[in-house]
């Protein structure tokens, strides 16, 4: 009669017992076979060639070949775009931010050197170096650039515009003003809706002829003018349909900093007769500051990752002007050339972790250190 | 004369009259941007709600603005879509439910417990035994790369030669690492682009009969949004005084019970914006997805993007009704839930 009792209690004792193991063990395990198996099982796709057979596949390692043909072979275009000389114009850049770079690693030198810092940034002034050389080469040489180019330039640009709209509205919507829950609510709503429809909604919003806006364009004289063909037009159009998603997170999370921010230094400040710009650079800034490094950290990040805007405005093109590097590995996979589609995101993530590490210790630590102290 | 009068005009217009209120001119400007950044939002989303209500010819012959006015409404594609057609619409409407709720009530479960976890109790995992991991791992996909062995029999052998050697010279070793580490290998999880890993999860899903499930996608998305839970979580987790826990411990209460009935409530405006957040990215999910199902477990955005591919172009009226009825929940739900949001519960795990 009581056995089954005393073996509950004694369940439960080693249960408690284990607690400690139990309460993190699902989240561990989860991240080991969804994250870190396939990120390794990845690696060996990404080195190898892959052929799917009927219930079956079969693997050929093929070392960096897959690499290789991104960086110099038949999908450098791609990847890295066009080279064809470059301008001087574009060597003057190279050669000022490789000084500038330079000049950075001798200053840190100079003032502490820890070895394994000293190797963060040189890894970090390598990839920047790099970059600056592509970004030379094709664009300030009037070549057209690779996918990897456009994920770039969806990240800065989405980002600066987000950061720039995202910090104005909150500006605003901290004045003392009425119904700012409404205002809240209103500006809130896009960050809920699915990418999907955001894209299909601007393709709509975008066409010359049939969509609402069409009379304006007929007035400007660009009637026939098909943004869905011109590369810039089409990039500039999917950084818009992102940046309009994204701007209520920035905001939301801006505003409530606001919000916590004391109002005493700046109604001091007012008293004193200080403009609301000097309020704003010397007060308010600093203070907002470290909150501001950590939401554009949390943009860079999920930045990197757009596919599913190029894919429903553009499907990537025309061409390959508007395909992030995820919807290049996509198509790949799509293709069935795996050990390419997994080099590819391989690539991603290597520059998405470089570029987010150095934000994150070189902006974003400092800031928050400043705030601290 | 004139000047100075115009500059005192000037003056009044945007001089605050008082600390705490805003100048004539001043809430003029502030008012005007904001009821243009208003109509940003919502004009996009006007346009989608009326162009469900148009029918074909409306749609191509050029922009009408106005039910009523410039055209006549009607409710072909509701009624296409939501009355004769409806089999489709409302299976992946389902799924969408489904798999949205599931996965983000196992992430919350799984995140908080883990952020309650790294929050109150030390971890010592020894870093030999987290290198022998990796080591064996390694050896054990190499050995399915070379003598193709089955993998899921590899990575079992992997596991239990690991297991085998923590016990035996684990306790050798000295260095270990922290809960500050395994926090931070956590949520650096969100830095991987799903395109990485999703090719791997889609064979090994093939492999396990597993492709176009539920369950497929709800592990998948559970796994996508932990680390996001987690952070936010660790930060609320650490905000609850512990003398509440304490006590309750020295009563008896075993360390579950603390967290169901002590932890857990004392969290409850983190955890509403937190589920809220993990809700629409499980809602809206697209490119798992894409990967992960193609008929039985198809999801709306699915559902939205397949409108794309058919013969008679783009069915823009009958997409639209599909982006209304993906919307209209998320919309309601956020409005309900504003005030979590607004109370900026976010922001204490940004600001680190």
């Amino acid at each position: 009669m009581n056995a089954p009792r005393r073996r509950f209690a004694r369940l439960s004792e080693w249960l408690d017992q284990q607690s400690s193991t139990l309460f993190i063990t699902p989240a561990v395990v989860l991240i080991l076979v969804f994250s870190i198996f396939p990120l390794l099982a990845s690696l060996i796709i990404a080195f190898s060639r892959f052929r799917l057979r009927a219930g079956s596949y079969q693997v050929r390692w093929v070392g960096f070949r897959n690499f290789e043909k991104q960086f110099f072979g038949s999908e450098q275009f791609h990847f890295l775009g066009t080279f064809k000389g470059m301008s001087l114009f574009g060597w003057l850049v190279a050669v000022l931010v490789g000084v500038l770079l330079l000049y950075w690693l001798y200053r840190y030198c100079r003032r502490q050197f820890w070895w394994l810092g000293f190797i963060g940034r040189i890894i970090s002034a390598l990839m920047f170096f790099g970059l600056t050389l592509l970004f030379c080469a094709t664009l300030l040489s009037g070549h057209q650039f690779g996918t990897l180019g456009v994920t770039l330039f969806y990240v800065f640009a989405g980002c600066s515009l987000q950061f720039a709209i995202g910090l104005g509205l909150a500006l605003l919507c901290a004045q003392p003003i009425h119904g700012r829950n409404f205002f809240r609510v209103i500006f809130f709503i896009p960050l809920m809706i699915t990418p999907i429809g955001i894209g299909y909604a601007f393709r709509m919003l975008a066409d010359t002829s049939k969509g609402p806006f069409s009379p304006l364009w007929q007035w400007v004289g660009l009637g026939d003018f098909s943004w869905s063909t011109d590369p810039w037009a089409a990039r500039i159009f999917i950084v818009i349909g992102d940046s309009w998603q994204w701007i209520p997170f920035v905001f939301i999370i801006l505003l409530a900093a606001l919000e916590n921010i004391p109002k005493d230094h700046q109604e001091a400040a007012q008293v004193d007769g200080a403009s609301g710009w000097q309020i704003f650079r010397e007060i308010t800034w600093p203070q907002l500051m470290p909150v501001a490094a950590t939401v554009m950290l949390i943009r860079l990040i999920e930045a990197f990752k757009l596919v599913d805007l190029p894919n429903i405005m553009t499907a990537g093109g025309p061409g390959i002007a508007t395909e992030s590097m995820s919807l290049h590995s996509y198509f790949a996979w799509r293709s069935l050339d795996l050990g390419q589609s997994a080099a590819i995101a391989y690539l991603l993530l290597f520059v998405t972790v470089v570029l987010c590490v150095s934000f994150f210790n070189y902006v974003v630590i400092g800031r928050l250190r400043n705030s601290a102290a | 004369m004139h000047n100075s009068r115009q500059r005192s005009f000037f003056n009044r217009l945007f001089e605050a009259p008082a600390i705490g209120k805003m100048a004539p001119g001043t809430s003029l400007i502030v008012y005007t941007l904001l009821l243009c950044w208003s109509l940003v939002v919502l004009f996009p989303l006007y346009w989608v709600l009326i162009t469900s209500f148009k029918s074909a010819v409306d749609v191509n012959s050029g922009p009408v603005y106005l039910p009523w006015v410039d055209f006549q409404p009607s409710l072909h594609a509701w009624r296409e879509l939501l009355v004769i057609d409806y089999e489709d619409t409302l299976r992946s409407y389902i799924n969408s439910i489904v798999i949205a709720l599931f996965s983000t009530t196992l992430c919350i479960i799984v995140g908080s417990m883990a952020a309650y976890a790294l929050a109150r109790i030390t971890y010592k995992p020894k870093f030999g035994n987290i290198l022998m991991f990796v080591l064996a791992m390694i050896a054990g996909c190499y050995v399915v790369w070379k003598f193709g062995v089955d993998w899921k029999l590899s990575i079992a052998v992997a596991v239990a030669i690991w297991f085998f050697l923590v016990r035996s010279i684990g306790r050798f070793f000295t260095r270990s690492v922290g809960n500050g580490d395994i926090l931070f290998w956590m949520i650096s999880q969100r830095i991987l682009p799903p395109i990485v890993t999703v090719v791997p999860i889609y064979m090994m899903f093939q492999n396990l009969r597993m492709l176009d499930t539920h369950m497929a996608l709800i592990l998948t998305y559970t796994v996508v949004n932990l680390p996001i839970v987690i952070w936010l979580m660790y930060d609320f987790m650490n905000s609850i005084p512990i003398e509440l826990e304490e006590s309750a411990q020295l009563d008896g209460a075993s360390r579950f019970r603390t967290f169901w009935e002590i932890v857990l409530p004392l969290a409850k405006p983190g955890l509403a914006a937190t589920t809220l957040l993990i809700l629409i990215l499980a809602w809206n999910e697209y490119i798992l997805a894409v990967f992960l199902s193609t008929s039985k477990a198809q999801t709306i955005p699915i559902l939205v993007s397949a409108m794309n591919a058919g013969e008679r172009g783009i069915l823009w009226w009958s997409m639209c009704v599909v982006i209304v009825i993906m919307i209209l929940p998320v919309v309601f739900m956020a409005v309900l839930l504003q005030r979590f949001i607004s109370k900026g519960v976010l922001l204490g795990a940004v600001k680190g």
